[in-house]
């Protein structure tokens, strides 16, 4: 199993890594029996990601598909952070081996997760709707 | 940047030596063993030295000694020529749930064909449980497999107990010695094992080569068909190179066992002592008395071994996990779950396993590097954030 050369960039040195003390929304996503948990962190001012850290346990490909995608949803729109699919985070990467996939969905719905929790602190929108709108599972 | 090498058990450097001794087999003596002629005749006799040597190892009879391609060869042949010779005795065999993947995928793989296999569990430290062992033996239990000792957490078995149960059971014992050989001294009479594999890279010796200790009478079914190599159990020109150089090596890591073992043991001990020390939050897997002198597998809690490893290999050092991302499944290592290891805390586990070219700066170094990731891994896990917090309750 190889890496791409942006893989090893990103574990090496990992971008936007900790927390946001006064976040406007956390996602988590994971569990430890797989051996991958993803937590991130938004700031929202305006509609719009003006800052981004996140917290992983797991592979290397995990630390690398977190770290890509924060720099990736930082200064968009939600609306466009939402747009974000798992295969252009592979694709950001140079790809990754097949049986890493799984660490770029855990990205995808991580933020997801994050924007989701962040509208029900808002309060503007139904459960329903939010669910909608982020594409979450449950 | 140096390469730190700390993954013996993985496979070693081939010492200078047996280099030396291989490498007229690869140039000017390139006759066929089996040739009349002197050329031919001069391979055979190196080939013969060499079963000496490893009979020499085991005391055993050269006859005894079969060569084959290494441990995973040794380990399918015996295990299907025994199941196959002896079926009309029986169909049963016990193995362990720590085997190695040749051993545990051939016993499955007997499954499909209609044998039935018995999988012994191990206690917390990694030691088969006898009782459980006797409690499984059927009439038509023809084999008993288990290990010598473990690769991944170093645990060596009751060899001689399980020795004496196959043979008040009239049962044949094989055990796959790949971990063990040229670590520990192995008498195949006094423990009274009727088959063993070995592998020639695990002691300092090459890849591509192994063995297989078969005591005389136990019947197996050749497993390459062809010519008569082998006293017609395995069919092939024979590696000549390599089973000179695993007939050095064998001689080489017994020449000076105690004193290797010794000198690796203290190296290990200093290294788990000292990371005991540095690194809280840590489970050390597996026995540490009955033990390979050079192994050690710490699970470090709330980090993940592969992102351990690919720092680790930044720095140069070379080391193996348990997590499921470096097994190529989603599950972590069988022989730490086996153990009763929960999964996240197999998921971080990692092999530093010791050799007789390591030196006391190496493992240092490896300390200092640990301490380092470990403590950065640690801050950019949400596990240990919130164990943090839970702390602080």
């Amino acid at each position: 199993m190889e890496y791409s050369q942006k893989v090893i960039e990103h574990y090496t040195n990992p971008q936007n890594v900790g927390k946001i003390e006064d976040a406007s929304g956390i996602g988590e996503v994971g569990n430890p029996v797989c051996g991958d948990i993803m937590k991130m962190f938004i700031k929202v001012e305006n509609n719009i990601i003006v800052d981004v850290k996140f917290k992983t346990f797991g592979c290397g490909a995990a630390i690398a598909t977190s770290s890509i995608s924060t720099e990736m949803i930082k200064g968009k729109t939600l609306e466009e952070a939402l747009k974000l699919k798992n295969t252009d985070v592979v694709n950001s990467l140079g790809g990754l081996p097949p049986v890493k996939l799984h660490c770029s969905v855990l990205a995808e719905e991580a933020i997801h997760e994050a924007i989701a929790d962040y509208y029900r602190k808002e309060g503007k929108l139904t459960e329903e709707e939010i669910k909608q709108k982020c594409s979450l599972k449950k | 940047m140096k390469t730190i090498y700390l993954d013996n058990n993985a496979t070693t450097k081939t010492d200078e030596e047996v280099v030396k001794a291989m490498l007229p087999y690869l140039s000017e003596n390139y006759g066929n063993p089996s040739s009349i002629y002197k050329l031919g005749r001069e391979n055979r006799k190196a080939i013969e030295d060499a079963r000496e040597k490893v009979a020499n190892a085991f005391n055993c009879d050269s006859n005894e000694i079969y060569f084959t391609a290494g441990g995973s060869e040794s380990d399918n042949t015996i295990i299907r020529g025994i199941a196959y010779s002896y079926k009309s005795k029986g169909n049963h065999i016990i193995t362990s749930k720590i085997e190695h993947p040749a051993v545990l995928e051939t016993c499955k793989q007997l499954e499909k064909e209609g044998f039935e296999i018995s999988y012994v569990g191990v206690d917390e430290d990694g030691i088969i449980n006898l009782n459980e062992l006797k409690n499984l033996i059927r009439p038509t239990t023809t084999l008993i497999t288990i290990m010598f000792a473990n690769n991944e957490i170093g645990t060596i078995q009751p060899v001689k107990e399980i020795g004496e149960i196959a043979k008040q059971n009239k049962i044949l014992f094989h055990t796959d010695a790949v971990q063990a050989v040229g670590s520990i001294k192995i008498d195949v009479k006094a423990l009274n094992i009727d088959a063993l594999s070995l592998s020639g890279h695990k002691f300092y010796g090459p890849k591509g080569i192994g063995a297989l200790y078969v005591k005389q009478g136990v019947k197996f079914d050749k497993f390459i068909n062809g010519g008569h190599q082998e006293r017609n159990k395995r069919a092939g020109t024979e590696n000549v190179a390599g089973i000179v150089g695993l007939g050095k090596a064998i001689e080489l890591a017994y020449e000076d066992l105690e004193k290797h073992n010794e000198e690796i043991k203290e190296l290990r001990d200093y290294y788990v002592e000292q990371v005991s020390k540095k690194i809280p939050y840590i489970k050390i897997n597996g026995s540490m008395e009955k033990r390979l002198p050079g192994n050690s597998n710490i699970s470090f809690r709330f980090i993940e071994g592969e992102s351990l490893l690919l720092n680790l290999d930044l720095k140069g050092i070379c080391a193996s996990s348990g997590s499921a991302c470096t097994s190529g499944s989603l599950d972590p290592s069988h022989v730490l779950l086996a153990i009763g290891l929960p999964h996240e805390i197999a998921h971080g586990s990692l092999r530093i396993s010791i050799g007789k070219y390591n030196t006391k700066e190496e493992i240092d170094y490896v300390i200092d590097s640990l301490v380092e990731i470990v403590g950065r891994l640690r801050e950019m896990s949400p596990l240990w954030e919130k164990f943090i917090e839970e702390e602080k309750k």
